[in-house]
């Protein structure tokens, strides 16, 4: 086995690619457990997720796998964008007109700059709430926890920018849907898991998981601003 | 029906190219693409000019010599059709007509709209053959079991031309399609599984190094090919590549 291939060849750089997406997608389903209980209301709801806040940046176990989820987040981002560069590289001079729609589809072609947009919401969004959580100054509630809780709603509602904050997120999980629409399928492909009764079931999964999980995201801060 | 071509001109190597206008008179639906260019061409050897170069063999669509980027698609507007079987009626009276080179820096062009595919010849070279005595004792290939799936398979992936419109087509001028035809036609095969380890490893190196760009899965390749080959095949080049390096090999 050459070590160097499993790294360098450009068929490596896709298996890692789709391993840390694929990874990536999971925890996606883990933050979205934890945003739910935003819904639960009141001094309870409150209460729940703040501890639940707590458990999370506390536990060793979850935190050992926060590590892994950065370094994920940081691998797919340079790694992708090494891809892109070599990618820009194997055609120097571009044809004068093209017609790129008629062979395939806009969100396959532009997973860079909807990887971009949403590396920069990653930034806003860990500066926001991550960011407060372990470095901030913030109240406690009832229970002794640190009141994210009370962050959150705050961010959502507040009389200035709240507003703002809410067609951004919507915005940035529209640009994560997208891109899981081509990214989900494609990594069952660049890890060469591809059958003829495989493609329907990867086909309708990605598209479930694409629409569905960047929804219930969404509709989380539209409720609070609605509510609140 | 009359026509105005925009054609990309370039007289060498290293030569600045741009695109040149030009009008056809009376071209009729039952010419063939490059017969419409050899309408231009006597064109403009009548005039004293330089025809245009373009590269074309069998004209029967089985030879993949004749890239061209007709109005922003690898071989023009029709699915599973090489440039020389492309029917002027594809084409109405009065259209403009978009002609450029493939363009990849593993494509590098020679002349006009011909381009230099040699990369293609040197990753076959590294691999996308089998190694058989065929001095007088070469054993009978019908005598050896072949399930039908896989003879199938083999024989779809087979049907490659090596025409590039799959690099052409894609926005990383990715050979993908192309190495994963010619590795699954020979790893599918009992003749080809001895070597097939070796065989992809060495493929893909040389496809690396030949600057190939990578494969993002816009399918914009199986979409353009003449020949209708399956992306299917690029999963099975990452599933043998992936085999190929997890195996401890010497
Ligand atoms: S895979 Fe298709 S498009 Fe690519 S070289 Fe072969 S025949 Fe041409
Ligand atoms: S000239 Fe041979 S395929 Fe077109």
């Amino acid at each position: 086995m050459s070590s160097s291939a499993l790294l360098k060849s450009s068929l490596a750089k896709k298996y890692w690619m789709a391993f840390t997406g694929l990874f990536l997608c999971l925890f996606l389903v883990g933050h979205l457990a934890g945003n739910l209980q935003l819904f639960i209301p009141g001094e309870e709801g409150q209460l729940q997720f703040n501890a639940y806040a707590k458990f999370m940046t506390t536990n060793p176990l979850v935190q050992a796998l926060s590590y892994i989820v950065y370094l994920s987040i940081i691998f797919h981002a340079v790694d992708g964008a090494l891809l892109t560069v070599k990618n820009r590289k194997a055609r120097p001079v571009n044809y004068q007109y093209s017609n790129p729609s008629a062979n395939s589809p806009w969100t396959s072609r532009n997973m860079g700059i909807l990887g971009t947009v949403i590396l920069v919401f990653i930034v806003v969004h860990m500066s926001n709430f991550w960011y407060e959580m372990h470095f901030g100054q913030i109240p406690t509630d009832a229970d002794g926890n640190k009141d994210l809780h009370t962050v959150v709603v705050a961010a959502f509602t507040d009389a200035s920018i709240g507003l703002v904050y809410v067609i951004g997120y919507v915005l940035a999980m529209a640009a994560i849907s997208f891109h899981l629409v081509h990214g989900f399928q494609s990594a069952f492909q660049s890890l060469g898991v591809r059958s003829k009764s495989l493609m329907k079931p990867i086909q309708i999964a990605g598209y479930l998981f694409a629409i569905l999980i960047p929804l219930a995201f969404a509709v989380i801060p539209v409720y609070i601003h609605a509510t609140h | 029906m009359n026509l105005t071509l925009k054609v990309w001109r370039q007289s060498g190597p290293d030569a600045e190219g741009r695109m040149e206008t030009y009008q056809v008179k009376d071209i009729s639906g039952d010419m063939s693409f490059l017969e419409m260019m050899d309408v231009l061409n006597a064109q403009l050897i009548e005039k004293g000019e330089e025809p245009v170069v373009f590269d074309h063999d069998c004209r029967e669509g089985i030879c993949g010599m004749c890239s061209m980027y007709i109005n922003g698609r690898p071989h023009g507007p029709k699915q599973h059709t090489t440039t020389c079987q492309l029917h002027m009626r594809s084409f109405k009276d009065g259209d403009t007509i978009h002609i450029e080179p493939w363009r990849a820096s593993a494509f590098p062009v020679i002349k006009d709209l011909m381009v230099d595919r040699s990369s293609f010849d040197r990753v076959i070279q590294a691999g996308g053959y089998i190694s058989v005595n065929t001095s007088g004792n070469t054993l009978d290939a019908n005598a050896i079991p072949v399930p039908k799936d896989d003879a199938d398979a083999a024989f779809d992936a087979a049907t490659c031309i090596g025409c590039g419109a799959c690099v052409a087509a894609c926005k990383n001028a990715s050979a993908m399609l192309f190495v994963s035809a010619k590795v699954s036609q020979l790893s599918l095969l009992p003749q080809g599984k001895v070597e097939a380890a070796e065989r992809v490893k060495n493929m893909v190196a040389q496809m690396d190094k030949e600057g190939f760009g990578n494969c993002t899965v816009t399918g914009a390749c199986e979409a353009e090919c003449p020949k209708g080959i399956s992306l299917e095949n690029i999963a099975r080049m990452n599933r043998e590549y992936l085999k190929a390096q997890l195996t401890p090999g010497k």
